[in-house]
């Protein structure tokens, strides 16, 4: 799904719990009553279709029994067992799918951050222009996303595209016009355009984060004669730090399930090199009919998501507790 | 304590699963008549667009209305949803009553169960096998079953050329793969951005359709007699690599086609004169001129075979297939449908706006004007024409093998090399996949 | 505090690279959309040869834009409004009733949205039509089936956002609203929303882009009358050629609504994002 990783803030982490209050209070039905409509919708369209996928992930759903596939035959650990052996075309290309995913998210979530403080920090000063600036840098978040990755598609043409007529027609950087959407290229491509849709969003945390400095802290740090860099490392970056740990998880999450950029950007020709895994397991349920092992794949990819999620919750948490100490 | 909280989620989606098994589609063999009075047709993309298909559908279908009685709610679907409508549409068992589907997936559709199966009792309503180009006929279900689907379209390739290009270089049309080969050479000047070919090279329904037609002139089949895949056979790796090296030995054709995901852009390059020849299905008549290109200014050959080939095959079995939903529940009114969708005088009505090939026996294409030309695809088509692997593993032929070519194109075109043994890997692998 | 020259050329590296980044695709958006077909297919040029309106009109009927328009607004401004909604009386009771139960919903909720949106697909489809088959109300096809979707996917977060931003309003309010012998609904719409308007216009934010932008269930659960945007755009690749200038007017006009309105609440947007992470 596009947006589902909820976009940062609201660490569960580091929000207390409401204020307990002073009597407690009598049982009451209320807050199940308008809590109702939110749980059916869940159950709905969350739950059941987990639940679902799980149980898909255990028997034979090929296209012999995606028809009546209450009925289709159990499998046990077969699917699992067929996405995983790396003696198959399948299970290596799950594995280079997986490799150039985790390789894609830590460059995607990396350069956004980077390039989300740059200009948060660039922007943190007013002057004559500054909103200007803050505007522009919000469109690609806002533009709708098949729009913006679309757009890209044109761009990374090789022969109409804006890209090569800079590289190699104004700037002669190469003798043959190079390819972007096909062959190892189509890598750089995809994480050019998922960080400039990303971006934008590390740009805004930032920005909201860096309001809520107080400038004493700037004034007094200055006093002590640390140059601007120093500053960003003693005062800006510790004080984002509440910030940095939902967003960084948020972003990781959001990147790694990205199914929307390569599905617009490629189309039906992916390239091996833009492969992310995501799309990788639409295909291997759509075109292949076989959903058994296109949700065998889904549930180890949500396995390691978990996982992922909890040692990183793990590790914040803990360096926050024992600094506390 | 968010750890903690985090698992405890797991409790509540265990108890939801009880639920889940109550859920399940429901089974019901032939479909029934319990809606005798609409139909719902879905329509695949045959015209300039969507719309442009509803329009020449629609007096169509209010003919039928008027013989019949029976409504039909029209859907035209593009190419990019087809495959993910009729699939979702199997597995629930609710879709429309009637529908398209590419021909290649007949034997992959039948084998789900979905479409309803056609029978000596069927095809009497039908007006009888017999109607039928049998080798059309022959695509809609494995050998020895009752097909599931029948021809509605017919399409076959054929080889345009620039007419006005071969006469400036004094060069006949080809008739044998090395003289294509050669007049690609003579019309190919890469400084000018002018090539003797454009592929869809970065297509994989396209690219697949040229393995297999490249493996046939080679005499060689994609599966063997009884059903498995067969495609590290000499003749099938030869046949890829004769196709690979239009564009990696013989340099005729643009690397960046490399990127063209599918023939409508090969058709643009072809008509902007960016190159001399494209190979392409019957259809592409309108489409190249609604390019800019009168009908005189280009020509179609067949797709030429080496001169030592084992089989003249110039194409695919290649059109659009009409079947029912199993679950329909107007089955003698998707009858009925898919008669008339299939009688002469239909054929004849959408056979020009779709520029498609009749599949009746006797049926008269009306998709040119030109005798000549419409002579020739009708022979490509009735005689040099083999359908794609009649087996269940169909699709993932298409996808498999389409998607190695994709690659092996992009690694040409990207500046390396792609050798017989690179070929034999590919397809050892797309083999691999195959999971029968 | 002086700004030192270091900064100053910090600054405007950093504003010239991005601003060039951020505005390179969206000129070529911009002046692609005013060029005949001819001109796109001939190579880039950095401005048309002539500036022509045509693609606007001609977007129009390549494909029935307008339909497509209607169904994503009807779609997205339904899930937002509901989606909103629902998110509130949920966020209500998580921030103001500390009942049994209250600590797995809240687990359960944000934990799905790690899951991998593919493999909900064919499920969720299913289950659709399930309903449709046992109960008859038809959600497969229809808006009302991608309302739910796009609500539900946008819920969790909002649910969050919105409980944290409720927490953060004093509840000395609600006791003294209590004395004066309102009741729980009355203190939600006198007391919790007016201080609440911030992160409520946060999540309808969030809400609208999620669904406005959402490709993959709109393809499978959607047919030709109930086509959404996301998924209408990609038929100006029809059989004959590839429109992209007509591409790119369509882009544009389907996001101005979308920018605009995210631009005019941009404040909003991230006072809510912020509530609970900052703070």
């Amino acid at each position: 799904m596009t947006l589902s990783t909820r976009p940062g803030t609201a660490a569960p982490a580091s929000r207390p719990d409401p204020p307990a209050p002073r009597r407690r209070p009598r049982r009451t039905w209320f807050p199940y009553l308008i809590l109702l409509p939110a749980v059916v919708l869940e159950v709905l369209i969350h739950i059941i279709p987990m639940v679902t996928g799980f149980w898909m992930s255990f028997v034979e759903l090929t296209k012999f029994f995606i028809r009546r596939w209450t009925e289709a035959p159990f499998a046990g650990l077969e699917n699992y067992r067929i996405a995983v052996d790396l003696n198959t075309p399948v299970g290596q290309e799950l594995l280079s799918s997986f490799l150039v995913t985790l390789g894609f998210t830590i460059l995607v979530v990396g350069l956004s951050w980077g390039l989300g403080m740059a200009a948060a920090v660039a922007l943190q000063r007013p002057f004559r222009g500054r909103g200007v600036f803050r505007t522009l840098f919000l469109i690609p978040y806002a533009l709708p996303l098949y729009a913006a990755v679309i757009t890209w598609n044109f761009l990374l043409q090789r022969d109409t595209g804006v890209i090569n007529h800079i590289l190699v027609e104004q700037l002669g950087l190469f003798e043959d016009a190079p390819f972007w959407l096909i062959g190892d290229n189509a890598f750089i491509s995809v994480v050019v355009v998922a960080v400039w849709r990303m971006w934008p969003f590390a740009f805004l945390m930032f920005m909201a984060g860096l309001q809520s400095i107080p400038g004493e802290l700037y004034e007094a740090s200055a006093m002590d004669g640390a140059t601007p860099l120093r500053q960003w490392r003693a005062v800006t970056l510790p004080m984002l730090a509440p910030v940095n740990q939902t967003m960084l998880l948020v972003m990781f999450l959001w990147v790694f399930n990205d199914f929307n950029t390569p599905y617009i950007l490629f189309g039906t020709a992916q390239p091996p090199a833009g492969d992310l895994i995501s799309f990788h397991i639409y295909n291997a349920s759509f075109l292949s009919w076989d959903f058994g092992v296109g949700s065998a794949m889904s549930v180890l990819l949500l396995l390691f998501l978990l996982v992922v999620s909890l040692l990183y919750l793990y590790f914040t948490q803990w360096r926050k507790e024992s600094s506390h100490a | 304590m968010r750890r903690r909280t985090l698992l405890s989620a797991a409790p509540l989606a265990a108890v939801t699963a009880a639920g889940l098994a109550a859920c399940g589609s429901g089974s019901g063999g032939g479909g029934s008549n319990d809606s005798p009075d609409s139909l719902t047709y879905w329509a695949s993309n045959q015209g300039t667009s969507l719309e442009n298909d509803k329009e020449v559908l629609t007096p169509v279908l209010e003919k039928f209305t008027e013989e019949t009685g029976i409504e039909v709610s029209l859907e035209v679907i593009g190419w990019s949803d087809l495959q993910t409508r009729i699939q979702t549409a199997i597995t629930s068992g609710q879709g429309p009553d009637v529908l398209n589907i590419g021909n290649t997936w007949g034997v992959s559709l039948q084998a789900t169960g979905g479409l309803l199966e056609l029978g000596d009792a069927e095809f009497e309503a039908l007006g009888g096998r017999d109607r039928y180009v049998p080798a059309a006929l022959a695509t809609g279900g494995a050998v020895d079953t009752d097909p599931t689907s029948i021809p509605l379209y017919g399409l076959a390739y054929g080889m345009y050329y620039n007419v006005q290009m071969f006469e400036d270089a004094g060069i006949e049309p080809p008739t044998t793969w090395e003289e294509m080969v050669e007049a690609a050479k003579a019309l190919t000047d890469p400084d000018k951005d002018v090539y003797g070919m454009s592929l869809a090279a970065g297509s994989y329904t396209e690219n697949n359709h040229f393995a297999f037609i490249n493996a046939t002139q080679n005499g060689a089949s994609l599966n063997s007699p009884d059903g498995k895949p067969t495609f590290t056979e000499d003749g099938v790796v030869d046949g890829i690599l004769r196709y690979l090296d239009l564009m990696q030995e013989h340099k005729v054709v643009n690397p960046s086609n490399a990127q063209f995901d599918n023939g409508t852009k090969s058709v643009t390059a072809f008509a902007n004169k960016q190159a001399a020849m494209i190979i392409n299905q019957n259809n592409a008549n309108a489409t190249i001129e609604s390019q800019g290109m009168t009908p005189e200014e280009f020509k179609a050959v067949p797709f030429p075979a080496p001169a030592d080939a084992v089989d003249d095959c110039a194409s695919h079995l290649a059109g659009i297939n009409l079947a029912a939903m199993a679950d329909t529940d107007n089955r003698d009114g998707a009858l009925a449908f898919m008669k008339f969708m299939t009688s002469p005088e239909t054929q004849a009505e959408l056979g020009k706006p779709f520029a498609s090939l009749p599949v009746l026996v006797d049926g008269e294409p009306t998709f040119t004007d030109d005798t000549e030309q419409a002579e020739m695809f009708m022979e490509i088509y009735a005689e040099r024409s083999a359908p794609l692997p009649l087996v269940p593993w169909e699709d993932q032929f298409e996808t498999t093998v389409g998607q190695a070519m994709n690659s092996m194109f992009a690694k040409i075109a990207t500046g390396g090399t792609v050798t017989r043994e690179d070929v034999v890997t590919a397809m050892q692998t797309a083999q691999d996949s195959i999971r029968a | 505090m002086r700004e030192t020259l270091g900064e100053k050329i910090f600054r405007t590296v950093v504003l010239v690279g991005l601003g060039l980044f951020v505005l390179l695709p969206l000129y070529v958006m911009i002046t692609t959309s005013l060029k005949p077909l001819g001109d796109v297919q001939a190579g880039f040029s950095w401005l048309p040869s002539r500036v022509t309106f045509g693609p606007f009109i001609e977007m129009w009927s390549t494909v029935p834009l307008a339909r497509y328009f209607m169904n994503s607004l009807v779609v997205t401004s339904v899930a937002t409004l509901c989606s909103v909604v629902v998110a509130i009386f949920a966020a209500y009771a998580v921030s103001r009733w500390r009942f049994r139960g209250r600590t797995p919903f809240m687990t359960t909720v944000l934990s799905t949205q790690m899951f991998p949106g593919v493999l909900f697909l064919l499920p969720l489809y299913l289950i659709f039509v399930n309903i449709d088959t046992t109960f008859g109300i038809p959600l497969v096809g229809t808006r009302i089936g991608l309302i739910i979707t796009y609500l539900t996917f946008s819920l969790p977060f909002s649910i969050w956002m919105l409980a944290g931003y409720f927490d953060g309003i004093p509840r000395e309010l609600d006791q003294a609203g209590k004395v004066d012998g309102a009741g729980n609904l009355t203190i939600l719409l006198r007391i919790i929303l007016p201080a609440a308007r911030p992160g409520i216009v946060a999540v309808a934010i969030y809400a609208f882009m999620t669904a406005w932008g959402e490709v993959l269930f709109a393809s499978v659960l959607t047919t030709e009358d109930t086509r959404t945007l996301a998924v209408g755009l990609r038929q100006y690749a029809t059989q004959t050629n590839v429109y992209w200038n007509q591409v790119l007017a369509a882009s544009i006009a389907v996001s101005i609504p979308v920018v605009v309105g995210f631009l005019m609440m941009q404040k909003n947007f991230v006072a809510g994002l912020t509530a609970g992470a900052v703070k």
